[in-house]
């Protein structure tokens, strides 16, 4: 292959295995502390984002089923309500200053503890090591603190729930003044603190995970691993990983100053505020500032969540079509362009602050390029099922609907992206439609797709099927059941995160869609409870697997043993000497990336 | 928990326990049956339903469309110029990614029922071909630069200069209301400083309507770091703003076909001015004013027959959110004939006159006769 220069030096890699197979033989005795708890296997450290993604993600879905409880039915109480939140439904009614909590809690705990956390460090744990042949990841310590920094803040960010005064309440995206001024909201007391100090956690674990997932991929990857035989995942990861590394310290800057206007005085964001019936001192400060801070992270935000899902379903995909993805080195250039243009287009957020219109122009130019990758990504993915062979697993069918998914909200990004259309749906229910399905819904499903497919990886043991057919379709449906009708709302120009529509004469005609979308909502939050169910039942009970590679795929991680202790391969780390996606290649219907290039074999891509 | 709740609790747990037992029972059948059988059966009725799926869901799109439509702002025209393009742009958007959409969608489900496993078909090895990558590269970006050519058309005429006639109206926002203010009649804002905020002597926005002096914090000498020197400043009563007329809790007045103007601040958070019917928005930010103009098309009356609703009113929807009053930050815009402008305009008297009752004479406008303010509204509004 042409690409051989890329790979790593051979003495380098020799070195490690060396290392390694020593560590391997004389194992310390593991006791469950060290194995479960203060774990540095990064499989081990993969289950627990997993799982206390997991934890997250039924807590923020729960916040959602909550909340449109409320918009759902303005008019009733529900006594039982009380009886579960307390003071936080008093009359069975859920107050005002706790909806925006739950509104507020919901984004952050899914975009940043679920489908960032939870994803990122559920796949690039499990995969990265296991995929580019290495033992471990660079620093297994630092791996472990990462995971223990997450979950600290994960603790915080909980706590802030129990406080008098509640958890912040002024939306995820943190806008002061509204976080800088206590007096402007209750949730911008003690709560905006604990989400500062939550969030500041969190992005410490981020940033430890993802300098060993850049730092792993490109020094440890076993012999013959150049990066043009990566495996799709890993090239996703890898980029989500640099992309969080480069926008999360501006985020974690951004909020520090925010801490500075609230308790030292300063004025970064803060001037000409008359609040509580006083005004304030600070002068000359831009609120508009912390907007351009939080959006160079929270545009690049979205493809961190959205890559590693892009790169799981490409490898689902080929697996599963039994056919090599189509266009390899385009989908890697793609996801290459889409990691450069997260960065340059975070203003298409900020269109209707009163920004420059000739740099809003820019924006515009350059966040509708980002629709170039995206349009290749979903043809190449198409040209993958074409003239396959298609084996439905539940992986494969969250892969479809990934697609599916990707496609129709994407396309609302288009008009969003249009500064001239965003005027008028900026911040309205089109909003929230397009964003729930390109990076709620859909990220969800790369992750559904990651978690069936390599739960026998993880576990040993299989899920079980019936279970996840209905876990798909039912959340299939019901995410378009959901969200689907939300544009017409959005083009009523119904405005996001009210409380009640009941007075207004442009938005109330929608009771009963409200009702219905809230109705759609619990049923398909209930079936994530049955997939919840069947993970942890399947951990114990499910199917065992029998064979090392059920899926016949041929990436490294199926050369290990069905359960692979640390250091995942007993004996000496295998070779790799072919890209990841030999399917159906010269009559064969895969071949292992270890197997060695025959003589009479057709040159591949 | 009521027995109904305990009732609900109840049944669902069933329903749990019984889908659970189902699917258990289905994984022993499929081992009896043989693990291939069992995957083929599977496999033929997923890729069933995917198809199932693609021909429910356009007719779910249809359906969605009938029923929804009407209660969108589409079926009625614009209440501004601007409001058309963004229109225009939004059907130009629609019809290119709406065919995106079905095209896609159609392709993906299809291929998933077409290629679904047979024993007998082998997978074609096809890794990659550079003229298909080519084209769609080249065709989605042609595709976008239509559409970032017709956006930024639209854009730069909404977004330009306001038109000189243009009547202006200051719009405030504050938890949780709007305060609009009119330059009254010598067509000038009075200057205002937010220090001099004092809703307690009705000066909500805090006009310069008295000579004041500020006492500014204590700092240190810069010269002698042991003396304190005291920060104060004077501040000169602006006649401008004797004159100006401040709306609260009360709709905003705009004349049909007459340009509008409006410069939007904000006393505590962000807010934003919302405006569906006309297509707009724009934040309300403190600390840094931002502008908005458009030129209203139709009187609220006209948009009450066009919309066949007698209740029809254009709305303010505070469109950032602001605290817990958010949702019921809501403003009403009428927009009336010149004739009737004028009328409304003499009716109003400059807030000034509240704030200082005792100023009589010194305030220009207050003592103005009916008959007058007409005309000098008149001479203002034109």
């Amino acid at each position: 292959m042409a690409n051989d220069s890329f790979h790593g030096h051979p003495e380098v890699v020799t070195t490690h295995e060396v290392h390694h197979d020593e560590h391997h033989v004389h194992h310390h005795k593991e006791t469950f502390i060290t194995k479960y708890v203060f774990s540095q296997d990064h499989k081990m450290i993969a289950k627990q984002f997993l799982i206390t993604g997991m934890i997250w993600a039924i807590m923020g879905g729960l916040m959602s089923v909550l909340f449109r409880l409320q918009l759902g039915y303005p008019d009733q109480t529900f006594p039982w309500l009380e009886d579960i939140l307390g003071r936080w439904a008093r009359g069975g009614k859920i107050s005002v200053e706790n909806y925006y909590a739950l509104v507020t809690m919901h984004g952050t705990v899914l975009v940043f503890f679920v489908l960032t956390g939870g994803l990122s460090g559920t796949f690039a744990n499990l995969l990265i090591p296991l995929q580019i042949g290495a033992r471990d990841m660079a620093s297994p310590f630092l791996n472990m603190l990462s995971y223990w920094f997450f979950f600290g803040g994960s603790i915080v960010m909980l706590a802030s729930l129990f406080i008098q005064t509640g958890p912040f309440s002024g939306g995820w995206t943190f806008y002061p003044p509204l976080s800088a001024l206590g007096d402007a909201s209750p949730g911008s007391k003690a709560g905006a603190d604990y989400w500062i100090i939550g969030m500041a956690l969190f992005i410490i674990s981020s940033l430890l995970g993802g300098l060993n997932y850049i730092a792993t991929i490109l020094n440890m990857r076993t012999k013959g691993m150049s990066m043009s035989r990566l495996p799709l995942t890993c090239w996703a990861l890898l980029f989500t990983a640099i992309l969080g590394v480069l926008s999360f310290p501006v985020l974690l800057s951004g909020v520090l100053l925010v801490v500075f206007d609230r308790h030292a005085g300063t004025s970064f964001y803060l001037a000409d505020i008359f609040v509580g019936g006083k005004a304030l001192p600070n002068e000359g400060g831009s609120a508009i500032l912390f907007q351009h801070l939080f959006w160079f992270l929270g545009h690049p935000e979205v493809y961190i969540i959205i890559l590693p899902a892009m790169g799981l379903v490409s490898e689902i995909m080929a697996i599963n079509c039994r056919k090599p993805i189509f266009g390899y080195m385009a989908m890697v250039g793609s996801l290459f362009a889409i990691a450069i243009l997260a960065f340059l287009v975070w203003a298409h957020h900020m269109f209707v602050t009163g920004l420059n219109p000739f740099l809003g122009s820019v924006f515009v130019l350059l966040t509708l390029l980002i629709a170039v990758p995206s349009a290749i990504k979903v043809f190449n993915w198409l040209t993958t099922m074409w003239r396959g062979n298609i084996r439905f697993t539940p992986a494969m069918l969250f892969a479809v609907g990934f697609v599916s998914l990707f496609i129709s909200g994407g396309l609302t990004g288009i008009w969003l992206g249009n500064s001239t259309l965003d005027i008028h749906l900026h911040d309205t229910y089109f909003v929230i439609a397009h964003f729930h399905i390109v990076m709620g819904v859909s990220a969800f499903f790369g992750m559904f797709a990651g978690i069936y497919h390599w739960f026998p990886k993880m576990y040993g043991r299989y899920m079980n099927n019936s279970l996840a057919y209905i876990h798909f379709w039912v959340t299939l449906v019901g995410a378009y059941l959901i969200f689907w009708p939300m544009h017409y709302q959005g083009l009523a120009g119904m405005p996001r995160r009210y409380f009640d529509y009941s007075q207004w004469l442009s938005f109330s005609q929608f009771s009963d869609l409200n009702k219905f979308i809230s109705t759609v909502a619990m049923i398909v939050f209930a079936v994530q409870l049955l997939f919840v169910f069947n993970f942890f039942y399947s951990i114990f009970k499910g199917r065992r697997v029998t064979s090392t590679n059920p899926w016949h795929a041929t990436t490294l991680e199926w050369t290990t043993p069905v359960r692979p202790g640390h250091g995942n391969w007993p004996g000496e780390i295998p070779e790799v000497h072919r890209w990841a996606y030999d399917y159906g290649k010269d009559g064969r219907d895969f071949i292992p990336q270890t197997e060695p290039v025959g003589p009479n074999e057709s040159k591949h891509h | 928990m009521t027995t109904t709740g305990f009732f609900i609790v109840a049944i669902l747990a069933l329903g749990f326990l019984i889908t659970f037992q189902i699917a258990k029972a289905s994984e022993y059948v499929s081992i009896l049956k043989g693990e291939k059988k069992s995957f083929e059966q599977n496999n033929k009725i997923n890729a069933f339903l995917m198809v199932v799926f693609l021909v429910l869901g356009l007719i779910g799109v249809w359906y969605c469309n009938k029923l929804l439509y009407k209660k969108t702002l589409l079926p009625y025209p614009s209440a501004s110029e601007h409001g058309e393009n963004i229109d225009t742009m939004l059907w130009i958007t629609l019809i290119i990614t709406g065919a995106v959409f079905i095209a896609t969608q159609i392709l993906l489900f299809w291929f998933a029922f077409k290629y679904q496993h047979n024993d007998k078909r082998k997978a074609y090895y096809y890794p990659h071909n550079n003229k298909l990558e080519v084209i769609w590269t080249t065709i989605p970006a042609i595709a976008l630069c239509v559409l970032v050519g017709f956006g930024l058309f639209y854009w730069f005429r909404i977004t330009g200069e306001a038109p000189k006639e243009a009547m202006q109206i200051e719009v405030t926002g504050k938890q949780f209301e709007w305060i609009f203010r009119y330059p009254g009649r010598d067509n000038t804002f009075g200057k205002k400083y937010f220090r001099l905020i004092d809703p307690g002597k009705l000066n909500q926005l805090g006009m310069l309507w008295s000579d004041t002096t500020l006492q500014g914090p204590s700092r240190p000498d810069h010269h002698d770091h042991t003396k304190m020197v005291s920060t104060s400043t004077e501040l000169k009563a602006d006649p401008a703003g004797f004159d100006d007329i401040i709306i609260q809790s009360k709709p905003m007045y705009l004349v049909k076909g007459q340009p509008v103007k409006l410069i939007i601040n904000a006393q505590d958070v962000i807010h934003d001015v919302g405006l569906p019917h006309f297509r707009l928005k724009m934040d309300a930010v403190p600390g840094t004013p931002t502008t908005m103009w458009f030129t209203p098309k139709y009187t609220t009356e006209e948009m009450r027959q066009i919309t066949g609703n007698p209740n029809f009113d254009y709305e303010i929807a505070c469109d950032q959110m602001c605290g817990n009053g958010h949702y019921s930050m809501r403003g009403v815009i009428k927009v009336v004939t010149r004739d009737e402008f004028i009328l409304w305009r003499a009716q109003q008297k400059p807030a000034y006159a509240d704030f200082n009752p005792n100023a009589g004479g010194t305030a220009p406008a207050g003592d103005a006769q009916p008959a007058d303010s007409v005309q000098a509204v008149s001479k203002v509004v034109k």
